[in-house]
C-alpha cells in the first residue's frame, strides 16, 4: 500500500487531488500538507468530495521551513506529489511570498526527500511557461524543446528554477522516479484561475496587432494525469494540455466577450504596475504557446479533452451574462436574413405591380 | 410565396459565415492557419491581384503531387514579400486538389504585430527544423524561399539573379522527412516595387533589414505602397525525388550539391521565362 504525501492541499487542485487519491483503494494512506489551516482544504475541494477529503491526514507545515523533512520521515512515505507551485502572486500575496513559496519551498521538499530512503516517487507539477517566449521558437514545443532565452515573467521563472532543482534531485538520487508534468492553463465548471477570470470579464484587454494560439486542459483530465502518475509508473517529462488550439481571439468570441486591443507597451507598463498582472500574461498574449501532447498520449494511453470542448464548458457555465452570447448571435442572425428576404420579396412585388404584373419578371428576379 | 433564389443563398451563407466568425465556431491548426478565413476571405480578395492586376500565367502545376508532403521551393524578389501570397494562390487555384501551400517566413514576420497575425492566419510559420518537418511529416506542401532578405531586399539592378540559398536547411529537412523538391520560378515579383537604393540609418531605427526606396516609395507615401503592375510567369518545375539520399541528412557535400541543383534549375528556368515575357508590364 502507497503512503502519499501531497503538498498544497489548500488549494483546489492539491484539495481534488487528496481526496481522489484517498478513494483510490490501492493508496493507503494520504496526508496532506499545507502552510494554511485545515478549514481552507474543504473550501478549496468542493462539497462533492468533502468525503474523501476526511480520509486525507492533513498536516499543517511550512514548506519553506524544514518541519516539511519530519512529515516525510515519520510517514514513511514512498510517494511526493508536489503542487504547492503557484502560477499568481495575489493567490499567497506578492511576489516575493510567490517566488520564495515556489523556489524555496521546493528546495526544501526536494532537500526532504533526498534525506528520507522509503521516497520512490517524485510527481512534480510544472508549466508549459517552461519553454519560454521567444519569437524565434518553433509553433509547437515537444518536451526536449530548450527555452531559447530566460524569460521574464517571474513564474516562468520559477519554473525553470523548479524543474533545475528536479533534476540536480533526480541525479543525487536516482532511484526516485520523477514524474514532471508541464500543464498549460486549466479550465473548467469551477476553475478559478487567473486566466478564468479574465475571460468572465465583459470587455478583455489583449495586445494590438496579435492573436496568440492557446491551448487549455480540463482540471478533470488534469487531475486524472496525476492521479495516474502515483498510482501507475511514468517517469519523465509530460506536456499534459487539451489536443487542438484556440485562438485568443476566437476564445474570446467562444466566451461571448469583446476584445480592446491594446499596444504591447502599455501593457508591459500595465505589468509593472498593476497588481494581478504580469510580464508571463503579456509573454502567453504575445506569443502563444502550443505544446506536442503525443508522449502523453501514448505512455498514459490517456487523451485530455480537446481544448476547444474544455473552454467551451468552461464559456457555457459562464456565459449567460455574456454581451456576444452565440444564441444572441444566431438569433441576430435569422432575424437580418429573414427580412432581407422580405425586403427583397417586397421590391419584387412592387416592381411587378409598376410593370403590370406577370410571371417572367418574378422567375427573372 | 417565397421564392427561394441564387441571391437568398448567397446571403443566408454570408450571414452564416460572419455567424461562425463572431461566435468563434471556426477550427485553427495548431500553426494558428485559418482555413475558413482563408479560403472565405483572404483568397478572395488576393484573387483580384492575382487575375487582374499581375495577370499571373501557371506552368506545369500538375508537378506539385496531389497528396501527400513535397517542399516547393521558389525565388523570392520584390521588397514586400508578395510572390509569397500569389505563389500560394496559385498552388490553390491552378491544381486540381486546390491543395493550401505552408510558407516558412523569417522571424521577422512573427516579430511584426499585425504581419505575425495575419501569416499565422495564412499558414505562414516560422522557417525553422522542427516547424518544417512538422508540416513536411503531416503531409503538407510546405513552400520556402531559400534566399530570405537577401531575395526581397535586392536592388532592381539584380533581378532575377539568385542570391545565395542559406545554409540548405530546406534540403535537409525534405531529406529527413523524404519529401520531394519542387522547384518554381517566379517572374514578375521583380518588378512590382523596383528598389533603386536603401536608406541604412533608418533600416538599423526600425529594426528591419533595409529601407527601401522605390520610384515611387517614399516619395508618394501610402501611394508608393501601390504595386506595379507587372506580368508574372509562375512555372512549377520537376519534382526532385530526395530517395538517393534520405540517409545522408546530415552530409554536408550531399545538402550543399543538391541546394546548388535546386538554384540552378530555379535560375535556368528564370532566363527561359524572360525570354517569354520580353516587356515585363505586357500583357
Amino acid at each position: 500500500m502507497r503512503t502519499v504525501v501531497v503538498t498544497g492541499v489548500g488549494r483546489y487542485l492539491g484539495a481534488r487531488v487528496a481526496a481522489r487519491l484517498a478513494r483510490d483503494p490501492t493508496v493507503g494512506r494520504v496526508i496532506g500538507v499545507d502552510a494554511a489551516p485545515t478549514p481552507g482544504l474543504d473550501v478549496a475541494a468542493g462539497a462533492d468530495v468533502l468525503e474523501d477529503l476526511a480520509a486525507v491526514e492533513f498536516v499543517r507545515a511550512d514548506l519553506r521551513a524544514a518541519e516539511i523533512a519530519s512529515v516525510i520521515a515519520d510517514a514513511g512515505a514512498d510517494t511526493v506529489v508536489h503542487l504547492a507551485v503557484v502560477a499568481s502572486p495575489e493567490a499567497v500575496g506578492g511576489r516575493a511570498a510567490m517566488k520564495e513559496l515556489n523556489i524555496i519551498g521546493t528546495m526544501q521538499l526536494l532537500a526532504a526527500c533526498q534525506q528520507a530512503p522509503t521516497v520512490r516517487k517524485l510527481v512534480v507539477r510544472s508549466s508549459t511557461a517552461a519553454y519560454g517566449a521567444s519569437f524565434r521558437d518553433p509553433a509547437v514545443f515537444t518536451e526536449d524543446t530548450e527555452p531559447r532565452e530566460v524569460p521574464r515573467g517571474g513564474f516562468a521563472r520559477d519554473i525553470l528554477d523548479i524543474e533545475g532543482y528536479v533534476r540536480g534531485f533526480c541525479r543525487r538520487r536516482p532511484d526516485v522516479m520523477a514524474t514532471v508534468l508541464r500543464f498549460v492553463p486549466f479550465v473548467g465548471r469551477h476553475a478559478d484561475t487567473r486566466l478564468t477570470r479574465y475571460f468572465s470579464q465583459p470587455v478583455v484587454p489583449t495586445v494590438l496587432g496579435r492573436d496568440p494560439r492557446l491551448q487549455f486542459v480540463h482540471v478533470e483530465d488534469a487531475l486524472e494525469v496525476l492521479h495516474r502518475s502515483v498510482i501507475e509508473d511514468h517517469p519523465g517529462t509530460y506536456n499534459v494540455a487539451g489536443p487542438g488550439v484556440l485562438l485568443l481571439s476566437q476564445a474570446i468570441r467562444r466566451a461571448g466577450r469583446v476584445a480592446v486591443p491594446v499596444p504591447e507597451f502599455a501593457l508591459s507598463a500595465a505589468a509593472t504596475l498593476i497588481p494581478g498582472f504580469s510580464y508571463d500574461q503579456v509573454d502567453l498574449f504575445v506569443h502563444g504557446r502550443v505544446v506536442d501532447v503525443s508522449r502523453l498520449i501514448g505512455e498514459y494511453r490517456f487523451t485530455p479533452r480537446p481544448t476547444a470542448e474544455a473552454f467551451d464548458e468552461f464559456a457555457r457555465a459562464h456565459r449567460p451574462d455574456a454581451l456576444l452570447a452565440p444564441d444572441r448571435v444566431r438569433a441576430a442572425e435569422a432575424t437580418l436574413r429573414d427580412s432581407v428576404r422580405l425586403l427583397r420579396l417586397a421590391g419584387q412585388w412592387a416592381r411587378r405591380r409598376a410593370s403590370g404584373g406577370g410571371a417572367d419578371q418574378v422567375r427573372e428576379a | 410565396m417565397l421564392v427561394r433564389d441564387e441571391w437568398d443563398t448567397r446571403i443566408a451563407s454570408v450571414l452564416a459565415l460572419l455567424r461562425r466568425r463572431l461566435t468563434g465556431e471556426y477550427e485553427v491548426d495548431e500553426f494558428g492557419f485559418d482555413r475558413e478565413l482563408t479560403d472565405e476571405v483572404i483568397y478572395p480578395a488576393l484573387r483580384v491581384l492575382y487575375r487582374h492586376w499581375f495577370r499571373v500565367e501557371v506552368f506545369n502545376v500538375e508537378h506539385l503531387p496531389a497528396t501527400g508532403s513535397a517542399l516547393v521551393v521558389a525565388n523570392h524578389a520584390g521588397t514586400i514579400p508578395v510572390d509569397g501570397l500569389m505563389l500560394s494562390l496559385a498552388v490553390h487555384d491552378e491544381h486540381p486538389a486546390h491543395r493550401h501551400l505552408r510558407l516558412l517566413g523569417a522571424d521577422l514576420v512573427f516579430r511584426t504585430p499585425i504581419v505575425s497575425e495575419f501569416s499565422r492566419k495564412l499558414g505562414v510559420t516560422l522557417a525553422c527544423h522542427p516547424d518544417a518537418e512538422r508540416l513536411l511529416g503531416a503531409g503538407e506542401l510546405v513552400g520556402v524561399f531559400p534566399e530570405g532578405f537577401k531575395g526581397v531586399g535586392k536592388p532592381y539592378w539584380q533581378r532575377y539573379h539568385l542570391q545565395r540559398f542559406g545554409r540548405g536547411g530546406f534540403v535537409s529537412a525534405a531529406l529527413k522527412t523524404k519529401a520531394p523538391i519542387v522547384p518554381v520560378s517566379i517572374v514578375g515579383s521583380e518588378e512590382i516595387y523596383p528598389l533603386l537604393g536603401n536608406i541604412k540609418p533608418l533600416a538599423r531605427l526600425l529594426g528591419t533589414p533595409y529601407f527601401p526606396v522605390t520610384p515611387t516609395f517614399p516619395w508618394l507615401g501610402p501611394l508608393g505602397a501601390v504595386p506595379l503592375p507587372s506580368k508574372w510567369l509562375i512555372e512549377f518545375g520537376e519534382p526532385i525525388d530526395p530517395t538517393p539520399w534520405v540517409d545522408r541528412a546530415d552530409d554536408p557535400m550531399v545538402v550543399f550539391n543538391l541546394t546548388d541543383q535546386v538554384r540552378e534549375v530555379i535560375q535556368t528556368t528564370l532566363h527561359r521565362l524572360l525570354t517569354r515575357r520580353p516587356d515585363p508590364f505586357g500583357d
